[in-house]
């Protein structure tokens, strides 16, 4: 399974050697190229529960491939769900169900982002994609 | 000013949490343990472990003495004096929870529990549930806007149709000190039962039950420098004996038989099955260690501490504090800066603090706000914990700005 383009620049972007400071701007670099969601978009029923910062999360299937758009009204975490659609979006069901996403934000330099203690939200976006993904 | 802890050195997970990186920052969540409590746990776990109230053996012996002699420095810590018993429970909220089925008895529909705007979920939710279940109604007290209760709100709001009153004494989000003993007067004015969240309050300075003048006071035995999975309730004896038995199980009863059963009174009563042995053993050395601190120094520490942790807020553009806090900690937003995104970076740069809503969304709400970053400070912090602290603040601002 070949990765999209911009997981593959994502990759080139992070690496688990970045101090703390480059990443984060890495990571606000990345949340600005999210697309905004339009204002009817950001409804209760596209919210991510769980969430510290306001997360809304939106997929639809594409002549069989997932395509999930997303806001945050945080920058970081913006900047990690960018990071995430880079590597889902352009996916199949199937692919979508077996890609490992933990090897994913481990490779990135961020698996602490996914730790259960963390409240940030990243966990309960993969929650809300699965969701959808059904 | 350099400010230094003379009782750093007697936690010796500070020195651990250096080694990682980690400046702590977060006591009112939990508090760091001393080497005294840890050796009593060690010791009792090497030397032999036992059930309490039932065995005969020696080992058992043992730790049933140990188990109640905690029960007596519990009592001396707050000083019941013969006025109530101490319950063990496995945690604060599971005494706020006694409460709430145990009393439930006394409630009719139309009644009324007063609790106030800043109450943490553990003294908010279970009397919320219960005024569901029973048809009552829970009157919020307001709060000033330096985050004290309003009393003369109070004057109004609390009236003859108030049977319980249940009031946290310091707010965990505001660092407030609450008028705790005007509330229970106005309360007892109108026959009503008083319960004082003492989970913060417990752990900075020394309470007085009897001056206080509460039925209840419960608190947590891990924000008090002890073991985890222990709470303590005090309850005055008339009190306690309108408390009905609410968990069933073993060594609470007196007489049993399939069909029916009687129970002890308070404490063994309300403590049914094994307690947590271990740590209230535990709790028992933290205050023998506490007991030894000098109240008038760690009380001028903590308070020199936190006025530098509030001047060194205050000193940065854009920094509001919520409320005006008084004591231990002190709660902050910055303007045009999502606390998400600070609380991220303060992780990322070693910084142990609290961000969110602190189990007290309608306070945060109230406030208007969806979060805030709490720094909270033991005994053993010092200066050095707060530049570094302000350090990353400055960083984290400057990349975010």
């Amino acid at each position: 399974m070949s990765l999209p383009t911009d997981a593959q620049e994502a990759l080139n972007a992070f690496n688990p050697s970045l101090g703390w400071e480059q990443r984060a701007r890495q990571l606000m670099q990345w949340g600005e190229r999210l697309p905004a969601l339009a204002d009817d978009e950001k409804t209760d029923a596209n919210l991510v529960d769980g969430c510290e910062s306001k997360v809304w999360l939106l997929g639809s299937v594409v002549d069989g491939h997932w395509q999930f758009r997303a806001a945050s009204d945080a920058r970081l975490i913006r900047g990690l769900v960018a990071l995430l659609l880079a590597r889902v979006n352009g996916l199949s069901a199937a692919e979508l169900q077996q890609v490992d996403l933990n090897d994913w934000f481990q490779q990135l330099g961020l698996s602490r982002q996914l730790s259960p203690s963390r409240s940030n939200g990243l966990n309960a976006v993969l929650q809300k994609m699965r969701q959808l993904a059904g | 000013m350099s400010l230094i802890s003379p009782w750093r050195a007697d936690f010796p997970a500070l020195d651990a949490l250096e080694r990682q990186g980690q400046t702590y920052l977060d006591s009112a969540a939990t508090a760091q343990k001393p080497q005294a409590l840890i050796d009593a746990l060690a010791h009792y776990y090497a030397n032999g472990a036992a059930n309490v109230h039932r065995a005969q053996h020696l080992p058992g012996a043992m730790a049933t003495q140990a188990f109640e002699d905690t029960r007596h420095k519990v009592a001396g810590w707050i000083n019941t004096g013969a006025s109530g018993q101490i319950v063990f429970t496995h945690g604060a909220t599971s005494a706020f929870n006694l409460l709430a089925y145990g009393l439930e008895h006394l409630f009719a529909p139309g009644d009324e529990v007063v609790v106030s705007a800043l109450e943490h979920h553990a003294n908010l939710l279970p009397w919320q549930q219960l005024a569901t279940r029973r048809g009552l109604k829970l009157v919020v007290l307001p709060l000033t806007v330096d985050g004290v209760i309003d009393i003369d709100a109070a004057a109004r709001l609390i009236t003859a149709r108030t049977r319980l009153l249940a009031v946290s004494q310091l707010s965990n989000v505001l660092g407030t000190w609450q008028p705790v003993a005007r509330l229970v007067e106005l309360a007892k004015a109108q026959g009503a039962l008083t319960v004082i969240d003492g989970a913060q309050g417990v752990v900075h300075g020394r309470h007085d039950v009897q001056a206080l003048g509460c039925d209840f006071y419960v608190f947590s035995s891990h924000k008090l420098y002890g073991p985890d999975g222990v709470g303590v309730l005090f309850g005055r004896h008339q009190a306690l004996a309108q408390l009905r038995h609410w968990q069933f199980g073993g060594e609470m009863v007196l007489q049993a038989s399939y069909h029916d059963a009687t129970f002890r009174p308070a404490p063994l009563g309300f403590e049914a099955g094994t307690p947590p042995v271990s740590g209230v053993i535990g709790l028992g050395a933290t205050l023998d260690y506490l007991n030894d601190v000098n109240p008038v120094a760690a009380a001028e520490h903590e308070a020199r501490l936190h006025e530098l942790l509030c001047a060194g807020l205050l000193l940065h553009k854009g920094v509001r504090l919520v409320g005006n806090p008084q004591t231990a900690l002190a709660s902050f937003v910055v303007e045009g800066v999502h606390n998400a995104d600070l609380a991220h970076l303060l992780t990322d740069q070693g910084i142990a603090v609290r961000a969110g809503h602190h189990c007290a969304i309608p306070l945060i709400g109230s406030l208007g706000l969806t979060g805030a970053i709490r720094v909270s400070l033991g005994l053993y912090n010092d200066s050095e914990d707060l530049e570094r602290f302000f350090n990353a603040l400055d960083q984290a601002l400057e990349l975010l700005r």
